[in-house]
């Protein structure tokens, strides 16, 4: 990717951010948790795919989901057992 | 076999080393004991971690037979209740982390690398980094025993229990930190073998032509990878609490106690798939070699090894079963420890499917493999009862459980390391152990260990809790059942057992006075490490080999007859060998060796200690942390040309021409 | 030659350092994810002291937080000067990126101070200690990376990298952008999500 590309995504993400903290100061309603949710993830992505070099090989990929997604499933039974997610 | 003329060395001169720091030299001996102590060699390191582990093996027994003297009797007056404590709770962090692991340590390091045809790991200064700071970390945490009190809370250190309030000695800090060292070791050690696996492997080695012990410690790695993480932030959160005040674990301020247990089992529980893969490994190269057969369904036991990695992670809460969950956590973590047993199973199948119609050689390394596949089963049998909870609840924390993880673990993974023992030691030490003293060893071994931990199967039904320091005759009970006979037969067998590792220990010795060599090819193996002298050479290959097949090594001895079908010996070890030697690579160069792994891993225990006594100390170590790095950071892994154009013989930086 | 520590022998052909620092940011997620669990688990429990709502300036950690994400920009060119070996570029960007970091660090800093004057201590409550930890921990990540990515400009002035430069600094840069996306999950759930 170009250095124009890099600042294009930067800016991306400078405006899902100033969308993030935009929930601090307007009601989402019922929308807040999910677009907050969805935001966090959409940035995570963004600068994984495109600042780390879209895993310039597959293994990369593998490595790191790897390690996130028993990461993320791990901790999300460990939190079940304490019925956070019933609040 | 054929003598080969080398070109004689050029004049010897001095070697000059490049320097770090515009001082310090770099090390060079190839010869004594700073040959060992600045080492980047795999082998040597492996060396290193061996006899580390068995040391630690040593100091775990004699806990364990002190607390088997405790409890020999009615009243026992061996160990008040303190010092029981403190035992139990060290002969098991002795075994788990500095007897078992390191030594699935030594066998990965020494045989990865042999085994996929390289002549080093990925990053060899870091292997050492990984040895000296699990050494300094297990002398770190057995420090306390002179320093206030060893650790008290049992392995896995319960909190509240393990915190300031209750464990106000500083054993269970010296546990905690040193276990943290240990953890920075085994994490390094898993990125290194990792690397090495994925990127270092001969030309034409696929993955699915890799042995089958490099793919089971592969799949250890992986686990170490993901779990060190979740017991370094539980330490950490215990330290915080005992050190800085912080509220983690107490229940006045609305702490969870259950947030340890969850955290630790997080861990705990694929630690003990890291405890008895290694084993499954070594057993999985043994068994073919000693029935002339090749290992039955090789996928299917890649493949359930790598799922007992993955559903290992789901798994973790059967601990826990009686620690008031709740009724859905528990049936569903019932559900997901029943379903682990089945790639295990599919293991002991593929194993007795090995044997079966092959031609059974029973050397000593073969009845360790066999011991293991049998008393495994019983120990995976027991475990099955665990799974389900209404029966555990009757189970847990009582010496019926104590008998299951003692028959899967010395049952299992130590009689698998013994077997890895007898089957390589000629390609580690040039030596054949002696197989009559290995007989007596194995079935010592066999008769103590199942004098010990049968009848814990019958105390645990029967009543006795576990970490308890004593039994009165008033709970002793009467009848066939009674925990006096049964509580003395374990304590008898335990002796029994003792005798058996004494014999390993002088057939160590004896082998060691005995100038008799080994063979090149003893057991006529399959797998590369055998295509190398006894021991390998430093560059272990003279020539990279390029793989064609799994079981390469006995693929270039045998070759299949068009007309009868049968496996016909075409090339002997000694052939190869030679032909290895003609076809010689020039001007290998090796990792040079180093000190800042050595230094860097000295520095951990320092700040360790600073965390107990004295912060100043810490800021010492840390200092010398960012020294070391640094040093590390501008020396190249293998010395520059310039060091080697004048080549000392006895020089590490020697040119192997 | 066979020189065992060359890679382009290498079985993938991907390089020994590039595969270690994925698989390493592959095992601290399981690190954050143990103390981002611990923090939502204890994040309400306030027996005393304040809660997270009173004491949070989410105005503050906003641009702490833009400034981190920009850094992993100015990351991002420095490690593509390196792939075009503008060594000039490379130690600007590098320093501005450590410029940025260090100033988000001096941001926690103050963050920090002003919680503690404010009444909330590591041992005030739960909150307390779980957020000191988390935020701790990741500040202590950000500073370890400031420190590499300094060396990593006074080691390429004395050219005395061994090794590829590029990789190196793409290593690096790895770290760099985990340490972001970690804290963007944190100002998430910590700062964004109330109690």
């Amino acid at each position: 990717m170009s250095d124009a590309g890099y600042i294009r995504i930067a800016l991306i993400l400078a405006a899902i951010t100033a969308l993030e903290v935009s929930t601090y100061y307007v009601d989402f309603g019922v929308l807040f948790l999910p677009a907050l949710l969805i935001m966090m993830v959409v940035k995570f992505v963004m600068v994984v795919s495109y600042f780390m070099h879209k895993f310039d090989n597959k293994v990369f990929s593998y490595l790191f989901y790897a390690g996130l997604a028993l990461a993320v499933g791990v901790y999300i039974v460990f939190l079940s057992t304490f019925k956070f997610f019933l609040q | 076999m054929a003598i080969i003329e080398r070109p004689a060395p050029t004049v010897p001169a001095v070697v000059t080393p490049t320097t770090t720091y515009g001082v310090l030299k770099r090390p060079v001996s190839a010869t004594g004991w700073r040959s060992w102590v600045f080492t980047v060699d795999h082998k040597k390191i492996g060396i290193m971690y061996g006899a580390t582990a068995m040391f630690f093996f040593i100091v775990g027994g004699v806990e364990a037979l002190l607390i088997r003297l405790q409890l020999a009797a009615p009243n026992g007056k061996v160990l008040n209740a303190d010092l029981y404590n403190q035992m139990f709770t060290m002969h098991a962090t002795t075994m788990v982390f500095l007897f078992v692991m390191p030594m699935a340590a030594a066998f990965a390091n020494y045989f990865v690398p042999l085994q996929i045809g390289a002549r080093d790991v990925a990053f060899p200064r870091l292997n050492a980094f990984s040895f000296w700071a699990l050494l300094f970390g297990g002398i770190f945490l057995n420090l306390a025993w002179f320093l206030g009190g060893a650790a008290d809370g049992g392995w896995f250190m319960y909190a509240p229990n393990s915190g300031p309030v209750f464990s106000p000695t500083n054993g269970v800090d010296f546990w905690a930190l040193g276990l943290q060292i240990t953890g920075i070791a085994s994490l390094a050690g898993a990125i290194n073998l990792i690397i090495t696996v994925l990127n270092m492997r001969a030309p034409g080695m696929s993955l699915m032509k890799m042995p089958i012990f490099t793919w089971l410690i592969t799949v250890v790695q992986f686990l170490l990878l993901f779990a060190v993480p979740v017991i370094t932030v539980a330490l950490f959160l215990l330290s915080f609490q005992r050190n800085f005040g912080a509220r983690f674990f107490d229940v006045a301020a609305g702490a969870d106690p259950l947030l340890w247990q969850h955290l630790f089992w997080i861990f705990g529980h694929p630690e003990v798939y890291i405890l008895i893969l290694p084993s499954f490994g070594i057993i999985s190269e043994v068994l073919p070699v000693f029935s002339r057969k090749p290992l039955f369904g090789y996928p299917f036991v890649v493949f359930s090894g790598a799922a007992i990695g993955f559903v290992g992670w789901g798994v973790w809460a059967h601990h826990m079963f009686a620690s008031g969950l709740g009724p859905v956590s528990v049936a569903v973590f019932s559900l997901t420890t029943m379903a682990i047993a089945v790639p295990t199973g599919v293991k002991i199948i593929n194993w007795t499917l090995t044997m079966w119609g092959g031609k059974l050689w029973f050397t000593t390394a073969m009845k360790f493999a066999i011991g293991l596949i049998v008393l495994f089963t019983v120990g995976g049998l027991s475990g099955v009862t665990h799974s389900v909870a209404p029966s555990d609840t009757q189970q847990t924390d009582t010496y019926y459980i104590v008998a299951h993880f003692h028959y899967v673990l010395f049952g299992g993974a130590v009689l698998g390391i013994f077997s890895g023992f007898y089957y390589w030691w000629p390609k580690v030490f040039g030596k054949m152990l002696n197989e009559k003293l290995g007989s007596w060893n194995f079935w010592l071994m066999i008769i103590g260990l199942n004098l010990t931990f049968g009848p814990m199967h019958i105390l645990g039904l029967q009543g006795q809790p576990r970490r308890m320091y004593r039994w009165t005759e008033a709970r002793a009970g009467e009848g066939f059942f009674n925990l006096a006979f049964w509580n003395m037969i374990a304590s008898i067998g335990s002796f029994i057992l003792t005798t058996g590792i004494l014999m390993f220990l002088i057939n160590v010795w004896v082998t060691w006075r005995n100038p008799k060599k080994a063979p090149l090819d003893p057991w006529d193996a399959r797998s590369l490490e055998w295509m190398t002298t006894n021991p390998p050479k430093e560059h272990n290959f003279d020539v990279i080999p390029t793989v064609h097949h799994l079981d390469e090594f006995f693929h270039r001895k045998y070759e299949e007859d068009a007309t009868t079908h049968t496996m016909k010996q075409v090339a002997t070890a000694e052939e190869l060998m030679a032909e290895q030697e003609r076809n010689a690579d020039k001007h290998i160069h090796m990792p040079s060796p180093s000190y800042w792994p050595i230094v860097l891993a000295f520095a951990l225990p320092i700040i360790t200690f600073g965390i107990i006594y004295s912060y100043l100390i810490s800021v010492v170590g840390g200092v010398i942390v960012l020294f070391a790095a640094y040093g590390w950071a501008l020396e190249s892994s293998t010395a520059p040309d310039s060091d080697f154009e004048n080549n000392t013989p006895g020089t590490a930086l020697a040119i192997h021409d | 030659m066979t020189d065992v520590t060359h890679d382009h022998a290498s079985s993938t052909g991907i390089s020994n350092v590039k595969l270690g620092m994925w698989a390493f940011l592959g095992s601290e997620c399981l690190l954050f994810g143990g103390l981002i669990s611990t923090y939502m688990l204890y994040r309400g429990r306030v027996t005393g002291g304040p809660r997270p709502s009173q004491i949070f300036d989410i105005p503050f950690t906003s641009v702490s937080s833009f400034i981190l994400l920009m850094s992993s920009l100015t990351m991002v060119l420095a490690v593509s000067a390196a792939h075009k070996e503008d060594d000039r570029k490379i130690n600007l960007w590098l320093t501005v990126t450590a410029l940025l970091g260090a100033t988000f660090v001096g941001g926690q800093v103050y963050e920090f101070t002003a919680f503690y004057k404010e009444g909330l201590g590591f041992s005030t409550s739960l909150f307390g200690s779980s957020f000191y930890t988390l935020t701790g921990f990741h500040g202590v990540h950000v500073t370890v990376g400031i420190i590499m990515l300094m060396s990593l400009v006074g080691i390429l002035k004395r050219s005395k990298v061994p090794g590829k430069k590029a990789e190196v600094v793409e290593m690096i840069g790895l770290y760099w952008h985990f340490v972001d996306i970690v804290w963007i999950v944190i100002f998430t759930l910590v700062y964004l999500i109330p109690v």
